[in-house]
């Protein structure tokens, strides 16, 4: 492969032209054909928006931490606890709301501060929580896999102490608007938020084309920028024009005007739009692909992760980076926390069970390799979403539970067989 | 005139095997001071204690005369140290310009990474270095021995270093690329670098080196004046591990 020129040579395919990593490609290919089957096999009922809008609010809690996994990943280790991480950041949460502030503190049930409160201790549980774990592992030496082994045990256990083995509700007004259905921007705010993620994916393509000529290196032809530009808009549009199409129920509406005295006029009617918790997933998805790709940090995540040795030698602290690591995917679990707590309006003992599996399998679905270095924060969403679709679609078959997971581990299987096939095809080493 | 490096009975063990045995080298600026030795006689760990990969388990280091401590690769650098290991140190995953300025990124003024102004630099001096390079977007695993080779000469040379430590800098390169490194050596020393190049081949190290230090399972066997001495008074060094009877041998002072 020699150094690419301005336009595609002859030989090159299509998706070479454009830049676009083939293995992503693949990917929404396969997420593709596994809505359209299910979208016939339930005669139409798997693509509709409110089924689209359940998804995405499903997905979130797990796409979170996954971003978070696919650096503890790279970096050659692997976070077993994040699900009972989940479970006591929740567990902090619920008692701080439901007990702590506004009881002991005295603060009264719906003081303003209570919510913000609340998230900010479940924040940093999971933070100095991840923290330690990643002390543990880099300075002390003792493997991520029985550190948060040990962890899960633990913390699961911890949670079920701090909240006395009950569920805890109900939650303060404010903090269920981050759990989905609860929290959504409505019609005119989604087009809002469209319109400027539109402008910021416009803004980073010609940034990242500005750059490289000014540098005078090869550039993609304009054609191909302009397409991927389009994708991006079209996707960023169409996904909030379906949601935007998912209008709330009359009964629901009705409910709402009688709480606050009124009477709703004939004909009204609001539509859902997006929910903060998407938006969250959102945010939190660029901030981690910046962090990944721009920043220092970043960098020697992914070096340490290709060549432990050579990150060493190069000045870079790696145990630092260890902590750092794991103090972030414990920030992540309680930022799941809040949204994973939030959807289901209470705490509860088993909040998070087996999600250390989901989110291992979807950074993994997502093209992170096991034998680190190699990892992208779109794709443990995307991995993250597909598995949550599976599980979805095939409930809404209904396929038994039984039979569903069999299914998803399978699939988990598949996709890592079809990874190593397809880094021999393109001659990569992992 | 005070030694740019000196090493003073230097030791470090690794279990029971002495890998370095009480062994004194110095290194002058403007001086290339060539590492001799059979494989495992101690070469890279001894050098590995001036970079800062290994710990040392006694002796000195002098810097300019004075004393100091190297903790780890940092300290090294912050020395004004560069090293080529034998085994490169590259991340496999990254591109040329990551490797060349990784842990010291040029950043923009909001402090991210400027990856585009140091794939420039990459090229500039990929340009100079190895002129065939082509690949500045692959990994650095999809690249040739050589080229990888050319990349970790290249990150050593790029921040002004004083010190170079350079452990078989061409053992992957082809004629011509060896040939571009025995000129830099060359130009680098002239620009008052002091060089410590471990060097199996007999003819560059006559070729590029003021004087050799000959180690031998971890003992230095002694420190002589390249022009003093012939190929085969050095090869008898390396293999019978005494010093030459004719010839001008530089003894170790303190
Ligand atoms: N990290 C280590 N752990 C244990 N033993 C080591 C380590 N590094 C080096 N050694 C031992 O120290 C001795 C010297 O090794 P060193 O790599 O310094 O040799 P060298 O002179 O560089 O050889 P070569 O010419 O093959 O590169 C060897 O016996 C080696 O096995
Ligand atoms: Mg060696």
């Amino acid at each position: 492969m020699s150094e690419p020129v301005q336009a595609a040579a002859p030989r090159r395919s299509l998706w070479q032209a454009l830049g676009v990593d083939s293995r992503l490609l693949g990917m929404i290919g396969a997420f593709v054909v596994l809505c359209l089957v299910f979208d016939v096999i339930t005669d139409g009922r798997f693509l509709t928006p409110r089924n689209i809008f359940n998804l995405s609010i499903q997905t979130v809690s797990v796409a979170i931490m996954a971003t978070g996994m696919v650096f503890v990943i790279v970096t050659r280790h692997i976070d077993l606890s994040v699900g009972a991480l989940l479970a006591t950041c929740s567990a902090v949460m619920g008692v701080m709301q439901v007990w702590v502030l506004p009881q002991s503190m005295g603060l009264g049930i719906g003081h303003p501060a209570i919510a913000p409160l609340a998230m900010a201790s479940g924040l940093l549980a999971g933070t100095v929580i991840g923290a330690f774990n990643g002390w543990l592992i880099g300075y002390q030496r003792i493997p991520a896999f029985i550190v948060t082994l040990g962890g899960l045990l633990i913390w699961r256990n911890v949670a079920w102490y701090l909240s006395d083995g009950q569920t805890l509700g109900p939650l303060d007004k404010t903090f269920v608007l981050f759990g989905g259905i609860e929290g959504t921007l409505g019609d005119t705010l989604s087009w809002a938020v469209g319109g400027l993620a539109c402008l910021g994916v416009l803004w980073a393509i010609w940034r990242a084309r500005a750059d490289r000529i000014r540098h005078d290196f090869p550039v993609k032809p304009l054609w191909a920028e302009a397409l991927i530009a389009t994708l991006g808009v079209g996707t960023i549009l169409g996904f909030v024009a379906i949601l935007n199409s998912y209008a709330v129920p009359a009964a629901r509406l009705r409910r709402e005007f009688r709480l606050r005295g009124e009477t709703m006029p004939e004909g009204y009617s609001e539509v859902f739009g997006l929910p903060i918790s998407v938006l969250m997933l959102i945010v939190v998805a660029v901030a981690m692909t910046i962090l990944a790709r721009r920043t220092r940090l970043g960098r020697y995540i992914f070096a340490a992760g290709g060549n432990p040795d050579a990150a060493e030698l190069s000045g870079i602290n790696t145990r630092m980076l260890t902590v750092k690591v794991f103090a972030l995917m414990g920030f992540l679990c309680g930022l799941s926390a809040i949204v994973a707590q939030a959807r289901l309006q209470n705490h509860t003992n088993d909040i998070g069970t087996l999600d250390e599996l989901r989110v291992i399998a979807a950074a993994v679905i997502g093209g992170t390799a096991l034998s680190g270095g190699v990892g992208t924060i779109y794709g443990a969403i995307l991995g993250a979403v597909i598995m949550q679709s599976l599980q979805s679609g095939m409930a809404m078959v209904g396929v038994d539970a039984p039979f569903q997971n069999i299914v998803v581990g399978l699939v988990l299987v598949l996709a890592v067989w079809i990874d190593i096939q397809y880094r021999k095809r393109t001659g990569e080493k992992s | 005139m005070t030694p740019l490096v000196e090493m003073r009975d230097i030791s470090i063990a690794f279990g029971g095997v002495k890998a370095v045995d009480h062994v004194t080298v110095d290194l002058f600026p403007g001086e290339v001071v060539g590492l001799l030795g059979h494989n495992g006689a101690g070469k890279s760990t001894l050098i590995k204690c001036l970079s800062g990969a290994y710990q040392m388990d006694s002796g000195q280091i002098f810097i300019n005369g004075d004393r100091v401590e190297i903790r780890n690769p940092r300290d090294a650098r912050a020395h004004n140290i560069e090293t080529i290991y034998q085994t490169l140190a590259l991340a496999d995953n990254l591109d040329a310009a990551s490797n060349l300025f990784l842990g010291r990124e040029l950043t923009t003024p909001l402090g991210f990474v400027d990856d585009a102004a140091m794939e420039a630099e990459t090229r500039r001096i990929m340009g100079r270095l190895n002129p065939n390079f082509a690949k500045f977007k692959a990994p650095v695993k999809a690249l040739s021995g050589g080229q990888r080779q050319s990349v970790a000469i290249a990150r050593a040379v790029y921040f002004n270093a004083r010190i170079l430590i350079m452990d078989e800098p061409t053992a992957a390169l082809g004629p011509q690329e060896t040939q571009m490194v025995a000129e830099l050596i060359q130009e680098l020393k002239a620009q008052g670098l002091g060089i410590f190049l471990i060097e199996h081949d007999i003819h560059n190290v006559m070729k590029l080196c003021d004087r050799a230090s000959v180690m031998k399972n971890g003992q230095l066997v002694g420190t002589v004046n390249v022009n003093a001495v012939t190929d085969e008074d050095i090869l008898g060094m390396i293999i019978l591990g005494k010093m030459p009877e004719t010839g001008a041998p530089k003894m170790e002072g303190a």
